[in-house]
């Protein structure tokens, strides 16, 4: 055994990690509302309101749903 | 100007003054020891929960300007203007990787302000300095256009001249001075509380009345079609698709590096708080996104904006003559209450996070190095009636057109903060030199881009006019750098690219010949969390 077991405190990982597979569902989101070919038209409308304006709206809970799983998964 | 509609009034003036004595009532809440400190007067002592995170954070992101301007928007130009919608949802899941990491690491070294975690972990007061200027600089238009909404809603009403604004923002000044974070973390209960109430009953009632969105849409695709301007429509045209994804993202990275959006985050007691509230935020994009809808319900309803003393049109005023002209004269009140009290909120945020910066980065730093807790809390007081008598200045004496361009290039030049402070979060690789050098060159890139864009009308005969020749948006035009194409793109995206290639350069030059500045952070900081053994308050710990 050598006398000096001790790392030096800089090279010592952090105890705790926030690192996670999980986080790469927050990725999805990103990718759905920042690519707007995806969605720039007007079929189907949703009670008069075209796709542009709906689609956008219902990304929210997308947006809702990948962060609060990704929030449980890495809770500790 | 138009008579002056007295039930409006009254019942704006009486909410008004509820919250203004709730404001100074909050000084009491949750009974601190004394105000006399930072970590109290300008985060209400860290220890904001669930809840009232929610309400400070949103009723600080979501201002008054941009329940005005983002419907105006639409109003003018259709599509385009929905991008706060991209905007303020991809926001989120970048905040919960990157500002659950700040909220550690500044409540483990006891960090206000992100010029303070700068100067910890890149060791350079000079960058420390930097990004403290350039939050307080991006900060005072944003609080200027504030005034500019509640200005919106007192016109709507009929009061004009300068009086009733200073009124309004002597008492802002006089609370916030008072009760520090306490105050609008408070006044924003009452503020969302309205807000929703108002927008339920806006797209509820409004499309009834006008018989379906089918209708609605239709009265602005027809105004569309008729105009000559080839960038509006219900769609996005094209060559605005890259401008649109590109703000959208831009503005999201610019959003959580303003001082003020920082300081909601500090305020809050637990790293858990934080996560768990940007998966509760987006509540208030969905309302966002009904409100942007009343622009088109304005063009249905066919409301003409107020035209100024000067003969121009005001669009910021759509949306409250629009309430005026849909609801009986107490429920429009209501409504004109709640964007005027909305403008108080972020008004008093910002204000206190600007503050902060002068205090902590500047006045501590340089001017008085041994300042007590209780001088800097003196400090930052003082410096917040400066903040907002400055920009009760700049709208009372400079046009208000010239906040709206500060306040375009304020995102700008917020966003060549990101690897100074959001990068930093993660590595410690660039060198602090080469990040100084990205800074300066993102901001000459910056500023150079946005001054080349000029503002067009299109005349109904296929003319085009330039009515401003610089400063006129930020959708630079990429053939200005030489490429045949009418695409467009955020200037800021262009800028903060250049930012990064310099500082990567940079830190390959600079690495092992010249001294860089040392870290006094640990890998531990960024992933504690509150009531950890080893978690303690050190508030003078960066001196």
């Amino acid at each position: 055994m050598s006398l000096h077991t001790e790392t030096p405190p800089d090279e010592r990982a952090p105890r705790r990690t926030d690192r996670s597979r999980w986080n790469w569902l927050l990725l999805l989101p990103l990718v759905v509302t920042l690519y707007p070919p995806l969605y720039n038209r007007r079929e189907p409308d949703l009670g008069g309101i075209p796709f542009f304006y709906w689609y956008q709206l219902a990304i929210i809970s997308v947006g809702v749903l990948c962060t609060y799983v990704v929030y449980r998964k890495t809770r500790r | 100007m138009d008579d002056i509609k007295g039930v409006q009034l009254a019942v704006f003036t009486v909410l008004f003054v509820g919250v203004s004595v709730l404001g100074f009532l909050a000084s009491r809440w949750r009974r601190p020891k004394d105000l006399h400190s930072l970590d109290e007067w300008g985060l209400g002592g860290r220890s904001f929960g669930g809840w009232v995170t929610w309400f400070l954070i949103g009723g600080d992101l979501y201002t008054a300007y941009t329940f005005i301007a983002v419907p105006a928007l639409i109003f003018g130009a259709g599509a385009v203007g929905f991008f706060a919608m991209p905007y303020t949802i991809v926001v989120y899941p970048i905040v919960f990787v990157v500002l659950a990491r700040l909220w550690s690491v500044s409540h483990r070294n006891g960090f206000v302000t992100p010029a303070d975690f700068v100067r910890a972990r890149s060791g350079s007061p000079t960058l420390a300095l930097l990004v403290a200027i350039t939050g307080i600089v991006a900060t005072m238009p944003y609080i200027a256009l504030q005034l500019i909404g509640i200005e919106a809603v007192l016109k709507a009403m009929g009061v004009t001249g300068h009086s009733p604004i200073i009124v309004a923002f002597a008492i802002l000044a006089a609370y916030t001075y008072n009760s520090g974070l306490r105050a609008p973390a408070l006044i924003a209960v009452v503020k969302d509380a309205l807000i929703y109430v108002v927008v339920i009953a806006a797209v509820i009632v409004i499309p009834i009345k006008l018989g379906g969105f089918g209708e609605i849409f239709a009265a602005a695709d027809k105004k569309f079609a008729a105009s000559p301007n080839p960038g509006d429509g219900l769609l996005l045209g094209g060559a605005s698709q890259l401008q649109y994804a590109t703000l959208a993202f831009g503005s999201a990275l610019a959003l959580f590096l303003y001082p003020h959006s920082l300081t909601g985050v500090l305020a809050s007691k637990s790293r858990d708080t934080i996560k768990r509230n940007m998966a509760a935020l987006p509540a208030y994009s969905f309302v966002l996104g009904l409100l942007a809808l009343l622009g088109y319900m304005a063009i249905a309803s066919g409301v003409k904006p107020l035209v100024d003393a000067d003969g121009k049109p005001d669009v910021n005023t759509i949306v409250p003559l629009l309430f005026d002209q849909q609801f009986p004269p107490w429920f429009a009140g209501v409504a004109f209450a709640a964007i005027g009290i909305g403008a108080l909120v972020p008004a008093a945020v910002m204000s206190i996070a600007a503050a902060n910066l002068w205090t902590r980065n500047i006045y501590s730093e340089y001017l008085n190095k041994d300042a007590t807790p209780k001088q800097e809390a003196r400090s930052s007081k003082l410096a917040s009636l400066v903040v907002k008598l400055g920009a009760l200045g700049a709208i009372l004496v400079l046009d208000p057109q010239f906040s709206i361009d500060l306040q375009l290039i304020g995102g700008v030049l917020i966003l060549q903060t990101l690897p100074a402070v959001a990068i930093g979060l993660y590595t410690r690789w660039f060198h602090s030199k080469a990040l100084i050098a990205g800074w300066c060159a993102g901001m000459a890139f910056g500023l150079w881009s946005l001054y080349e864009v000029p503002k067009k009308v299109f005349g109904v005969d296929g003319s085009i006019t330039v009515v401003k020749e610089h400063f006129g948006g930020s959708a630079f035009p990429l053939s200005k750098l030489g490429f045949e194409t009418t695409t467009t793109l955020y200037a800021g995206m262009l800028a903060i690219l250049v930012n990064l290639i310099v500082c990567v350069i940079g830190t390959l030059l600079l690495r092992g010949r010249v001294a860089d500045g040392i870290d006094t952070t640990d890998p531990d900081d960024f992933t504690a969390e509150a009531g950890d053994p080893e978690v303690t308050q050190l508030p003078e710990l960066v001196h």
